[in-house]
């Protein structure tokens, strides 16, 4: 006991930590700790994210209550209405809402991670801190959108008669699937916008073309196996099928389309990951 | 245990930069580059030879095989002219970019105020921002807590802490950014030409807080084209040219070859010089002075009339032409900028592509003063060049009275006309 005692005892002048600073090259570990170490400043970008997001506007956080219900209100007059689509037995106003809130939740991911970059270019040439700091927070702050709609959507399913089914204990998978897969896509964006500028351009065209390859306004039931397998590549679709299921208690449990998704969600996110932890210190250079 | 806080083995860093030299070369070939380079771009690409648009420029090395040790406690002054290397230097040793080439080891904990208040955001208030800043800066927020009233009183805005600083003057908000910075309290401190800023008193303030913190046994490394500043702050300097070291060592010396190589510039043809910023469209090719007689000099007596006439290579939309003044020290002195106009400025059709400066009677006290020069137009920065001549000013006359350098030589700059009433005895 003693001599473990006497380990613990601190030098009289303490030791300076020692940091290298070289080139970087090959591959190299996430540095978890760094991170760590500096998750205050996550917590603040969050919350400066947050509390300058609706200043000076006149609705206000309302405006993510608006935008997803006015999608959702075209929608139904547009596919469920007009186009007549099916909505695995549900009203089809329902229908599209439950996937319109975690899809919002990952354009909200892509766009804000995308940008953060050049937003906060300033910062990034002047001072020194893990730059997964700053797509982090757009995952972060994003959440807070996402909880607000997703307390519509339970208002909504007490509006329709829709009680949850057991499928609910799925949920917070689905919510991790969702998280995983916008910061996945997210990190990847902001590699290559701090890059190619070029992205700028292009960002609504995918955002839009992704919108119509994922189930939002039609059911992934339209497919046969084994395309709606295949169909899982899209990792949104699985997100967005799963949030249904879980939720509304539609009878297309997603089976292998979830597993496909899934994995397919998990090698972004761990490439996107490195991708950007590759080249974090190059941001500063060509921003 | 040795006693280094940086020790830093032949760090070198290469840059790609836009190719500068195509201005010049013939119009053909320019508008045949222009046609055929997004092909060539894409096919570097597609071959993998490039990663990122910013590589398909030429490059550059801002440092190479920099090397040297900072032990703990020391002040050290990083000296040098634009494009010497300086900023690049501390933004690897604050980790914010990486070395191409070499390595450093720091020994504790590293603050860096390259610049005051990026991060700071204007919706948020005085108080906000603090904390925002703190954590930037990588402070815990219990340490910002505690010193939190410290930081207040330091920059003097108490009553407005409150108030989102969208609202505050750009002093107040320069002055609450410093004092975040000021607390960071860390074991090396990389601090880049923040002081310029702020009122006097206020500037006072930062170098007693900075000259705190080097006799707290924590080491400064310090960038400042302000050679008073350098000199007396630090004990040693280091100067840069061209991304190497060219002297390390006391203070004093390593100054005087700092000054000293701008004289040696001079010896260059204007138009020949390559050590310049700006987009190039126009160019300075020649300045000349034109003294007492009309005869190009580079010697004048306090008093007497000075022509400057800088020749450009070109005329571009609304061109504006500038020069600044500075004392042997490297401190500013004075400033002219062709686009404040006042009743006697004249556009003259007949100049072509040269910008005067005339002035009746040449005010600065007897010593050697340096000019810098730039010109910009067509809303950006085309030319600029440090040290395009040398003036040596000395004494004089004017209205009877003899302008002499009084005993502490370069501490006095300006002679404004006045008269003196005094009583009999």
């Amino acid at each position: 006991m003693s001599t473990i005692q006497a380990k613990e005892v601190r030098p009289a002048a303490p030791l300076r930590e020692r940091y290298r600073i070289q080139p970087s090259s090959g591959w190299i570990p996430l540095d978890l700790r760094e991170l760590w170490n500096y998750r205050e400043l996550v917590y603040y970008f969050v919350w400066r994210d947050i509390k300058v997001r609706y200043k000076q506007t006149v609705v206000g956080a309302g405006w993510a209550v608006i935008q997803p219900l006015f999608t959702m209100v075209i929608f139904s007059i547009f596919f469920g209405r007009l186009a007549n689509l099916p909505s695995d037995g549900l009203p089809y106003p329902i229908f599209s809402y439950a996937a319109l809130v975690p899809w919002g939740y990952f354009v909200n991911v892509m766009s804000g991670a995308s940008s953060s970059m050049l937003s906060n270019a300033g910062m990034i040439k002047k001072i020194y801190f893990p730059r997964l700091a700053i797509p982090l927070s757009s995952v972060f702050s994003a959440g807070l959108d996402f909880a607000i709609q997703f307390v519509v959507l339970l208002l909504m399913m007490l509006y329709f008669g829709i009680s949850p089914t057991a499928n609910i204990i799925w949920l917070p998978f689905f919510l991790l699937l969702a998280l995983i897969t916008s910061t996945g896509v997210g990190l990847w964006l902001a590699t290559y916008n701090a890059r190619f500028r070029d992205l700028r351009y292009i960002h609504g065209f995918i955002v839009q073309t992704w919108l119509f390859i994922t189930p939002i306004a039609y059911s992934s039931s339209l497919l046969n196996e084994p395309w709606k397998t295949v169909y899982g590549i899209n990792p949104m679709a699985g997100v967005v099928e799963g949030f249904r299921w879980a939720l509304l208690g539609t009878d297309t449990a997603p089976g292998p389309m979830i597993a496909v998704s899934g994995l397919v969600s998990l090698i972004v996110f761990v490439s996107g990951l490195y991708k950007f932890q590759r080249l974090e210190k190059t941001f500063a250079d060509i921003i | 245990m040795t006693d280094f806080a940086i020790r830093a083995n032949r760090l070198s860093k290469k840059y790609y930069i836009g190719a500068r030299q195509e201005a010049f070369g013939r119009l053909s070939d320019r508008i045949g580059n222009s046609l055929t380079a997004p092909f060539r771009r894409i096919g570097k690409i597609l071959r993998g030879e490039v990663q990122t648009a910013a590589m398909l420029e030429e490059e550059l090395w801002a440092l190479k095989d920099i090397s040297f040790d900072v032990r703990h406690g020391e002040v050290v002054g990083v000296i040098g002219a634009n494009g010497a290397g300086k900023s690049t230097l501390l933004k690897i040793l604050s980790r914010i970019t990486d070395p191409t080439e070499g390595y450093a080891d720091m020994y504790g904990r590293v603050g860096s105020l390259l610049e005051v208040g990026t991060g700071f955001h204007p919706e948020l208030t005085g108080r906000e921002n603090v904390y925002l800043n703190g954590a930037i800066l990588g402070m815990r927020k219990s340490i910002v807590e505690e010193r939190f009233d410290e930081i207040v009183e330091f920059s003097g805005i108490d009553r407005f802490i409150d108030t989102p600083i969208k609202h505050y003057s750009s002093g107040m908000y320069v002055r609450l950014a410093f004092a975040v910075a000021a607390h960071l309290e860390p074991d090396i401190l990389i601090v880049d030409e923040v002081l310029a800023v702020g009122d006097l008193n206020f500037q006072k303030k930062c170098l007693g807080k900075m000259e705190d913190v080097a006799s707290t046994g924590r080491t400064v490394l310090f960038v400042s084209h302000n050679m008073g500043l350098v000199h007396s702050l630090c004990q040693r300097a280091i100067f840069l040219k061209e991304g190497r070291i060219l002297a390390d060592g006391p203070v004093e010396p390593t100054i005087n070859a700092y000054l000293q190589s701008f004289e040696d510039s001079q010896g260059q043809n204007i138009s020949e010089r390559s050590d310049r910023k700006g987009k190039g469209d126009i160019r300075l090719v020649d300045l000349r002075i034109l003294g007492n007689d009309g005869q190009p000099t580079t010697m004048l007596a306090t008093g007497d009339p000075v022509r400057f006439e800088f020749l450009l290579d070109g005329t571009v939309r609304k061109m504006t032409c500038n020069f600044s003044i500075f004392d042997q020290l490297g401190r500013p002195v004075a400033r002219y900028l062709s686009s404040q106009r006042g009743e006697a400025d004249q556009v003259d059709p007949e100049l072509g592509t040269t910008f005067v400066c005339e002035f009746d009677s040449f005010l600065l006290l007897p010593g050697s003063y340096r000019i810098d020069f730039d010109v910009r137009g067509e809303g950006s920065l085309q030319d600029e060049l440090q040290a395009v001549a040398t003036l040596n000013v000395t004494e004089g006359l004017f209205h009877g009275r003899r302008m002499r350098q009084l005993e502490r030589s370069n501490m006095y700059h300006f002679y404004l006309p006045h008269r003196w009433r005094t009583p009999v005895g």
